[in-house]
């Protein structure tokens, strides 16, 4: 016995669907958005990963960050990044010493001040270098010059600007020679930064000026701090293959000059670009399975409209299923004809949603001058799910229509 | 063709046991034309019931061309239904989204038949019950001797060995329910063998062999 073919059951199911259009669209609707939802947070989320990528990339090749580590106080507390005073000049200069891989040790310090200059006046970062700064941050001079280890020496006031606050100070104007001040005190313009542009994170890199290390600590940071400490040092490795050796060294220097013994918590903390890339996209790649969890409630909520509606269905067709049944057809027929129409249902509204989502998550990428990352693997995944969900929520009613009796059915009006 | 030996049914409703058929025996020859009757609740629509294999007995032995149909799963009684048995009932049971045409193919697609082959057999049997030139209309655009005139078409679509009609004049006016049953009689002349059910002496008149029931009992079997 042949019985009837899978094409003719997928026709019925067709069938069933075009006959009422408005209700099969809201059906669907639910899905639609489901999956729209959960398409639009994995392509942000992936959106946002390469936007970290690029920017974390961009702070320099190569580069070792070393931050003060506050180690636990005896309350338990501990201080933000960056509170701690722990790094000082010995640091830097033992690790200059000592650590072979070392192309380029440069130690800072930060700090906002307000800026004025012929009547303009700017509030940016002023941070205290050494020259080898630019090497280690791949930073350029485009015009002027970078201070020297002289200049440093001396204590002299002057200044490499970054583009933006030339801008903000004097438009166009070429600012070399110009004299600034900096929380009151006069400083020489003598160079100006190639820009960097924008980071990903909308943070303007070129907004800020640099000073030798020690005159910013004594003219701007002041008393604040310790008159020989260290924010944050930037190590430049010679090459990537030796960014993992050159950090241990860094950190058995830092052990011994800090008397820090075996065991006992280090008070600063080094992070390569790869640590810290590996990092951030583990923390962005949890946020998006978070959002796209979240989506995924709306495409179970879609599946239960499609349960219900095909309860309904079921109820109104009690007749229609008593005649096939009457006619020849068997329950397993029925429970295909019924399934059929919910995992269509489910599909349709995974395809639109699909389409919405991706456009939607173009649109977004473009409105906020953000990376579109395009899913790949999101439309088989979304596509496969949506039918799972017609099939789960599918499953009852038409196990529901297969089971009628077909007198009883037949007899209903 | 048909044997039936001490036939019943039983149904339970809530605390009562209701005796629908007591023991009923009969035998049906190919190409009898029946007239079954009785009052409603006499037995009649539970006997059609099962002998279409839309039902099966509590007790007794149904034997169709020698096989056992009380024995029967759910897909041999799928698959009985739709080659053996045509049904026609009171209100037609047409289905409305579907073309004349394509409701008498119904049955076809669940022999599994070819598309192409189904189409003209569908429209052979639609002109041979005078519709030929409606075969694209929806029930709804058919008055009700036509529509009844597609539904003995789907019943005739697998070429079955019996046609069980409940009714088949029931929801017709007495003009039509005449062309109806004339139809009936034609089929039996050329060989099929026709059961109608029915409480109206009349339609029965039209039928051989008359069966009355009561109680669930055979009261009265007489040939004319």
């Amino acid at each position: 016995m042949s019985g009837a073919s899978p094409t003719e059951i997928v026709r019925f199911a067709a069938g069933a669907i075009i006959a009422h259009p408005l209700r099969s669209g809201l059906t669907s609707l639910g899905v639609v958005i489901g999956v729209a939802a959960v398409v639009m947070m994995t392509s942000i989320g992936l959106g946002a990963q390469k936007r970290v990528t690029d920017t974390i990339s961009g702070l320099g090749s190569n580069l070792i960050i070393v931050t003060p580590l506050q180690p636990r106080t005896a309350g338990g507390v501990m201080g933000g990044a960056g509170s701690g005073q722990s790094l000082s000049d010995a640091d830097t200069e033992a690790i200059q010493r000592q650590v072979e891989g070392a192309a380029a040790v440069a130690p800072s310090v930060t700090g906002m001040a307000q800026v004025t200059a012929d009547g303009a006046n700017w509030n940016t970062s002023i941070v205290g270098v050494t020259p080898d700064y630019l090497e280690a941050r791949d930073l350029t001079i485009a015009s002027g010059r970078m201070f020297d280890d002289r200049d440093a020496r001396q204590g002299r006031k002057v200044a490499v600007l970054g583009p933006t606050v030339v801008t903000q100070l004097w438009g166009e104007a070429d600012p070399i020679g110009k004299r600034i001040r900096i929380r009151g005190a006069p400083f020489e313009v003598i160079g100006v930064l190639g820009s960097k542009g924008q980071s990903s994170f909308g943070r303007d890199q070129d907004d800020l000026i640099l000073s030798p290390l020690e005159t910013v600590r004594s003219r701007i940071i002041g008393r604040r701090i310790k008159a020989d400490s260290v924010q944050t040092i930037y190590v430049k490795a010679v090459s990537e293959d030796e960014l993992g050796t050159v950090q241990e060294e860094i950190d058995s220097v830092l052990r011994t000059e800090h008397k820090i013994g075996p065991g006992e918590d280090d008070d600063f903390q080094t992070q390569n670009l790869a640590s810290i890339l590996e990092a951030s996209r583990a923390a962005i790649g949890a946020f998006t399975v978070l959002l796209a969890a979240i989506a995924a409630v709306s495409l179970v909520v879609g599946g239960v409209g499609i349960m219900n509606i095909m309860l309904v269905a079921v109820t109104e067709r009690t007749r229609e299923i008593g005649l096939r049944m009457a006619l020849g057809a068997r329950r397993r027929d029925v429970l295909t004809q019924f399934a059929l129409e919910s995992v269509a249902l489910s599909l349709v509204g995974g395809l639109i949603g699909l389409g919405i989502g991706l456009l939607g998550a173009a649109g977004i990428a473009a409105i906020a001058d953000w990376p579109f990352a395009l899913p790949v693997w999101a439309i088989p995944v979304a596509l496969s799910f949506s039918s799972l969900v017609g099939l789960v929520f599918g499953a009852y009613p038409a196990w529901r229509a297969a089971r009628l009796d077909p007198i009883e059915a037949l007899r209903r009006e | 063709m048909i044997q039936i030996e001490d036939l019943t049914k039983t149904y339970v409703m809530g605390e009562e046991t209701v005796t629908a058929l007591d023991g009923v025996s009969l035998t049906i020859g190919r190409g009898e034309s029946i007239a079954i009757i009785g009052p409603s609740g006499s037995g009649k629509s539970t006997l059609m019931n099962i002998l279409g294999g839309l039902d099966r007995p509590s007790r007794g032995r149904y034997r169709f061309e020698g096989e056992e149909v009380a024995r029967f799963s759910d897909d041999q009684l799928a698959d009985f239904r739709n080659r053996r048995i045509g049904f026609v009932f009171q209100s037609f049971q047409l289905l409305p989204r579907l073309s004349a045409l394509q409701n008498v193919e119904l049955p076809m697609v669940y022999a599994g038949a070819a598309p192409r082959a189904r189409r003209e057999r569908a429209a052979e049997l639609l002109e041979r019950v005078g519709l030929g030139s409606r075969m694209g209309h929806r029930p709804n655009q058919l008055s009700g001797g036509q529509q009844q005139r597609v539904a003995i078409a789907r019943s005739l679509a697998n070429q079955p060995d019996l046609l069980l009609a409940d009714e088949p004049t029931g929801a017709l006016d007495s003009a039509t329910g005449i062309e109806v049953l004339g139809l009936f009689q034609k089929l039996n002349a050329e060989g099929l063998t026709v059961v109608l059910v029915t409480h109206d002496r009349g339609v029965a008149d039209a039928a051989r062999r008359r069966i009355a029931f009561r109680d669930g009992r055979v009261t009265e079997d007489m040939r004319s």
